[in-house]
């Protein structure tokens, strides 16, 4: 038994962020993890899934690189290889995550934790239970988990019916697979594998594919996919699911329409639900949302006293940077900080790194328009930038949608190369509430990716240079 | 069944009431016909009507508040309905409040506002319109700032600035620095806002300095100026007078409805600044002898009329404060310290050395000080904050041979006294004609601060000093 100031409940990144950001503040920290640090987003998520893409995009040059002059003998693709070199990369971040526990004086405890008692904390390791103290608070970062789809015959199997923890560790690409659910997780996979040869259905239920993001972005990926061979059917329904040992067969019904497809795989990328069980909240008296997430305020307290909860686990969006924030909010908050900025839920970038990549922030058009507010829209076409001539990566656009009146930065979208890292100039802008003349102020080096920003803010004031 | 309470209009051309005093507290139990409160309006106090039973569950104004018509002001409920909604949806219509009489605060303003480029580039460099002398001190909300953000007061570096114009304040008012088109920086430069916040106040109309910032380190941003609600800026408002008022060095004055009307139509009326101007005569006869008199105990001893009527003036000032003013858009400030301004012809214009707490100095320190300020005024040795600051201005063309003239205020101060030479003239005294020495003088009045009879006693008591002048030795 020891005590600790703070006791985590999961390493990932809501968790080891906020256990980093309370030793800073002099808090005594420990966090449970029965894996390794860094949770799904280093192991089984963002990370590896990021490095398979890197060598999905770098499969793609390579097959143009003659049209650049430069040709490197045939192209040799080789799944396990790149599967490897993301584990290699994964494990590499969870060694990092484990320095930075070290240099912050935060114990690891090994094992699955549960709250037991007003500021007890049991964790279970090889069969022993050990109690921990936690004198100030428990803090639940235990995150989520991808949960299939049995009520369509989609139960997990990890042979046949695979999530993307199996998708991570595939010795060699499928030949045929069908992806279910079009959100980042399932545009990212069709990305990759169908980089690496296989022939990808991807399945949505919703009418366009990343149905979070912004309505013209959705259809500029799926024009971009289905020149790439993808095949994507969106408001599509899903029936007469058959799971064989080597291949599954179902039916897909498109606007009436219905087809047969049979796969050597099925990805399940569709929903994900937070991890709750065995915890301890339910004796605890944890209340929960409708929606079955931990219900939590701005200082991130659930509602018994003592208990908090941050990152997938407290709700969406289901994103590491949201959780990280969390984190960090939390720590001031419970150590009392001057000025501590609350999570700004509105201001959460959303990023796919598919290519090309999607990254958005703020409002989609629709919602803009849901909401009533007098708006106006300011595109530009990378195929009208410099730089992205250079690199022949003009598919995509910017587009912001700003307040007609006052300029405020509604929402901004961006489908093309680096769209998930140029977007951050437009979460800066708005997190400080620059307006788009702000940003157009700022001089935009050239030739950059990032002017294609300034010319959508300039499109919007109808004082566009380039097109 | 709950009841709002919402500003009403009390009389036909009301557009907003201030409220002057609630007469039932929250919790009080209410019948329709009570009084609740007291609100005047443009015209005068009338009573506010409970239009419903129940008990005045919830305030939403302060007294000395100002709201629009339709403003929430409270809430009439049962002792235990829920009335979180109505206080909630009281806070868009009282924001739609605040946006209403924004406009009309942003009309107010735009009579101003096409001359400001003309303030800016020609006085402006000269004249700080606001005193910065009490610069230590006074917070956030303090003018000096303001002034340096506003870019008006920009000090010039090297030269003392040359001022085109013939006569400080020549130039039409500015009297928040750059105005209209960009209040919140102008007036709050360094209080911390977004860019988008910063808009949104302009638009409205709402001083950034009214408001508490709820951004990072207190930054004012979008959300904070949508909470603004009418009756919470106005709090923001008068708590902020309060702890200046404490400060010692000058006392806001809200604006009553009457004299808001009253700026209001004479601004329509006269251009910015409504001036208008009250000519005196003094009998200087004494004030000469006393003046021969000292020059022959002694160069040290010497001093000017001029030097004599900044003297009575700064005297006059502590006891008349509404004239030591600014006129400041939505409140007039009364200084409790009194920097008078003197006009100093130079080379290419003029310029208007400050005599800081005048009303302290001894006449010889007057002087000294005067002729120290107007000597390196002509050789551009002043540094900005000798000819900044000023609450009040003189102007003295007596020894240029004018008999009288008319001074141009220099805004946002209230008035300036323009001072014409003295002169031998036959004047008849107790029937007998008799030469005296006269002097006249010409008080320009700005209308919106100071009314005819208020200027009309303030020039009685510069009388008073300069024809006893033996007071203003003491």
């Amino acid at each position: 038994m020891a005590s600790y100031d703070v006791i985590f409940i999961g390493g990932g990144p809501a968790g080891y962020v906020g256990a980093i950001r309370s030793a800073q503040l002099g808090l005594s920290v420990a966090v449970v993890e029965r894996e390794g640090l860094g949770g799904t987003c280093v192991l089984w998520g963002c990370i590896p899934a990021k490095a398979l893409l890197e060598s999905a995009s770098l499969a793609t040059r390579i097959s143009h690189g003659a049209d650049f002059g430069v040709t490197a003998g045939d192209l040799k693709l080789d799944y396990g290889v790149a599967m490897k070199r993301s584990r290699a990369v994964s494990t590499q971040n969870s060694k990092g995550v484990e320095f930075l526990f070290k240099k912050n004086k935060i114990t690891w405890i090994k094992g699955s934790g549960k709250i037991t008692g007003k500021n007890a904390v049991t964790v279970k390791v090889d069969g022993k239970e050990e109690k921990h103290d936690a004198k100030k608070a428990i803090v639940i970062s235990t995150g989520s988990r991808v949960k299939g789809l049995p009520q369509i015959g989609l139960e997990l199997n990890k042979s046949t019916v695979i999530s993307s923890d199996e998708a991570l560790t595939l010795e060699k690409a499928p030949k045929t697979m069908a992806i279910v659910g079009a959100g980042a997780v399932g545009c990212e996979f069709a990305d990759v594998f169908s980089a690496f040869g296989t022939q990808v259905t991807l399945i949505e239920a919703l009418p366009g594919i990343l149905p979070l993001e912004d309505a013209d972005c959705s259809a500029e990926l799926t024009r971009s996919f289905k020149k790439r061979k993808i095949d994507v059917l969106a408001a599509a329904k899903i029936g007469d699911v058959k799971v064989g040992k080597s291949s599954v067969s179902m039916s897909v019904e498109v606007g009436g329409k219905k087809q047969n497809l049979e796969v050597e795989k099925v990805l399940v990328a569709a929903g994900r639900a937070p991890n709750i069980d065995d915890i301890g909240i339910k004796e605890m008296g944890v209340q929960l949302t409708d929606r079955g997430f931990i219900k939590i305020n701005e200082r991130m307290e659930t509602s018994v006293k003592g208990i908090y909860a941050i990152g997938d686990v407290a709700g969406p969006p289901m994103l590491a940077h949201k959780g990280e924030r969390e984190g960090i909010v939390f720590a001031e908050f419970l150590t009392g900080q001057k000025h501590v900025h609350p999570v700004n839920y509105g201001n959460v970038p959303n990023a796919t790194y598919c290519h090309p990549e999607v990254a958005s922030i703020g409002m989609t058009e629709a919602q803009v328009k849901e909401k009533k507010i007098d708006y106006k829209v300011g595109k530009f076409p990378f195929s009208a930038n410099g730089r992205a001539r250079t690199s022949g990566e003009t598919e995509g656009f910017v587009k912001i949608i700003r307040d007609t009146k006052y300029g405020e930065i509604l929402g901004a979208h961006i489908i093309g190369a680096h769209a998930t890292e140029i977007i951050h100039e437009l979460a800066v802008a708005r997190e400080n509430e620059f307006t788009v003349e702000e940003v157009d102020l700022a001089i935009h080096a050239h030739p950059t990716l990032s002017e294609a920003i300034a010319e959508a803010t300039l499109d919007s004031l109808g004082k566009v240079i380039h097109i | 069944m709950a009841t709002k309470v919402v500003m009403e209009a009390l009389s036909p051309t009301m557009e907003e009431g201030r409220l002057v005093k609630w007469n039932k507290n929250e919790g009080d139990q209410i019948k329709a016909g009570d009084v609740l409160a007291e609100v005047e309006t443009d015209k005068a106090v009338m009573e506010l009507v409970a239009r419903g039973d129940g008990v005045l569950r919830k305030r939403l104004a302060n007294e000395g508040d100002a709201s629009p018509v339709g403003t929430l002001l409270a809430v009439i409920a049962a002792p235990d309905e829920n009335i979180d909604s109505i206080v909630g949806s009281g806070g868009a219509a009282a924001s739609t409040g605040a946006a209403q009489s924004a406009q009309a605060g942003g009309a107010a303003q735009s009579g101003s506002a096409p001359n400001q480029a003309v303030a800016d580039t020609r006085e402006a460099p000269a004249k700080s319109p606001v005193p910065q002398a009490p610069k230590q001190s006074q917070g956030e909300a303090s003018t000096p700032p303001q002034q340096k953000a506003g870019g008006s007061s920009a000090p010039p570096s090297g030269p003392p600035p040359r001022p085109a114009a013939p006569r400080p304040p020549a130039a039409p008012p500015a009297p928040r620095g750059n105005g209209a088109s960009h209040p919140a920086a102008a007036t709050d430069g360094r209080r911390r806002s977004s860019p988008l916040a910063r808009r949104l106040a302009s638009d409205r109309g709402i001083q950034l300095g009214s408001i508490q910032g709820t951004g990072p380190g207190g930054r004012i941003v979008k959300r904070d100026i949508e909470n603004a609600k009418a009756a919470g800026t106005a709090a923001g408002r008068s708590a902020a007078a309060e702890r200046l008022a404490t400060e010692g060095d000058f006392k806001d004055v809200a604006l009553t409805q009457i004299r808001k009307t009253i700026a209001k139509r004479l601004t329509e009326s006269n251009g910015p600044i409504p001036t208008f101007f009250l000519t005196a005569e003094f009998d200087a006869t004494r004030a000469a002898e006393m003046r021969k008199q000292l020059a022959e105990m002694g160069d040290e001893y010497k001093a000017s009329f001029n030097d004599i009527v900044i003297k009575a003036v700064a005297l006059a000032l502590g006891e008349h404060p509404e004239v030591n003013a600014h006129w400041l858009g939505d409140k007039i400030r009364q200084f409790n310290r009194i920097h008078v301004a003197m006009a100093v012809a130079i080379e290419d214009g003029l310029i208007t050395p400050v005599l800081f707490d005048a009303d302290r100095m001894t006449l010889w320190d007057i002087s000294a000080k005067a002729r120290d300020l107007a000597g390196r005024a002509r050789e551009r040795k002043l540094m900005p904050e000798e000819y900044t600051g000023s609450t009040f201005s003189v102007s003295n063309l007596g020894m240029f041979g004018i008999d009288q003239f008319t001074a141009i205020i220099n805004p946002p101060e209230a008035g300036i006294l323009a001072i014409g030479g003295v002169e031998e003239k036959p004047i008849v005294v107790d029937g007998q004609l008799e030469v005296r020495q006269r002097m006249r003088v010409t008080m320009s009045c700005d209308h919106r601060v100071i009314d005819g009879a208020t200027g009309a006693k303030f020039l009685q008591t510069v009388r008073r000093y300069i024809e006893n002048p033996l007071s203003l030795l003491i």
